[in-house]
């Protein structure tokens, strides 16, 4: 069973790795779309991995206006 | 002709060549694949020379060069700015002429005297998906995404989408799509019977080429009579789907949708 903060810091490692920057430059409060600068089809990228990551689906809707991991970790966590 | 030999052909937005009894459509059209005038031509030219490449050829597959995805679906942008050249009626008269033309093109392939396999990565879209639903297998990169996002522009998917969809999941699946425009993974994608199967980031064409292999040691005339058997063409359905598309494109509402999808600046156009 994965803790709030566990999810949080895996979805950091992950959009780190995926999208080749260093870990140490994401904040879990970050704009996620301005700090990693992904385009739409990166942001359904992000979607799909962390959904195979994670074993969960995320409907696109619930993402709405989701911009910051902690918010992104909640929708996650909330469906673990 | 040897089995080796290989013949194809390049154009600006598709490219295919036949190798050892396997035709390869390969998409590449910045930025993921759109339908629009030109891909709908060479999709065409293409498809007329499939009753002839049975002869030479036992599969087809389908598959992007772009890592974006496999195909985002039609090119709304030409679209929009064709329908902003022409008055309503006239703007109309093109929507359904094009639609007409697409449903030709995709009943061929649909209707393919060979195994046809689409070999899907990434963004699976709209007519990108109706594509993939007219091939007889779908191999998923689990990257890949499907979706109908046509409501959200007042629209319905007009490339065939729904009865296609309809023949092959539930009726459930196909409302659930529809009506929320939310998109699958390939895994869920695979739950609800869709792909067949689903494989690691960037194997989608090796594993349809090692499937095309496998096709390949069967007979032609009775993977044919099978494929005949098994696969109904909608094709009332698909008409039906034609004049439902046009009522909805005729109305201000869909102009207004399709003006803010194109001038979005926003990282998730496609929501509402």
């Amino acid at each position: 069973m994965h803790t709030a903060d566990q999810t949080l810091d895996e979805i950091l490692v992950l959009a780190a790795a995926h999208f080749r920057v260093p870990r140490e430059k994401l904040s879990p409060d970050d704009d996620f779309f301005k700090t990693l600068g992904i385009d739409s089809l990166q942001t359904l990228d992000l979607l799909t991995k962390l959904e195979n990551h994670f074993g969960v689906e995320l409907p696109d809707y619930e993402l709405q206006g989701v911009t910051d991991f902690r918010t992104l970790a909640g929708k996650i966590q909330s469906r673990l | 002709m040897s089995t080796m030999e290989v013949l194809g052909r390049t154009g600006q937005a598709m490219s295919y060549r036949l190798n050892d009894g396997v035709v390869e459509l390969a998409l590449h059209r910045d930025p993921c694949n759109e339908i629009g005038s030109v891909s709908l031509g060479e999709l065409e030219a293409f498809a007329s020379t499939l009753e002839n490449l049975q002869q030479r050829a036992h599969t087809l597959v389908i598959y992007s060069d772009l890592m974006s995805g496999f195909c985002a679906g039609a090119d709304l942008r030409e679209l929009f700015r064709r329908s902003q050249t022409m008055d309503k009626a006239e703007a109309l008269q093109g929507v359904r002429h094009f639609l007409e033309r697409i449903h030709r093109v995709l009943n061929l392939v649909d209707a393919a005297p060979l195994t046809t396999i689409a070999a899907v990565n990434g963004v699976t879209f709209g007519g990108g998906f109706e594509l993939a639903l007219a091939c007889d297998l779908i191999i998923a990169d689990k990257m890949a995404r499907f979706c109908f996002p046509e409501l959200r522009l007042g629209l319905i998917p007009g490339f065939g989408g729904i009865p296609r969809l309809k023949r092959d999941c539930g009726n459930a699946v196909v409302r659930d799509l529809l009506l929320t425009g939310r998109s699958f993974n390939a895994s869920k994608a695979q739950q609800i019977g869709l792909v067949s199967q689903v494989v690691a980031e960037g194997e989608a064409l090796r594993v349809a080429r090692a499937t095309a292999a496998q096709v390949g040691k069967f007979d032609r005339q009775t993977a044919i009579a099978a494929k005949r058997f098994i696969k109904p063409i909608p094709h009332e359905e698909l008409r039906q789907e034609i004049d439902l598309f046009c009522e909805l494109f005729a109305r201000p509402e869909v102009e207004a949708a399709l003006k803010k999808f194109v001038e979005s600046t926003d990282a998730q156009p496609y929501l509402p």
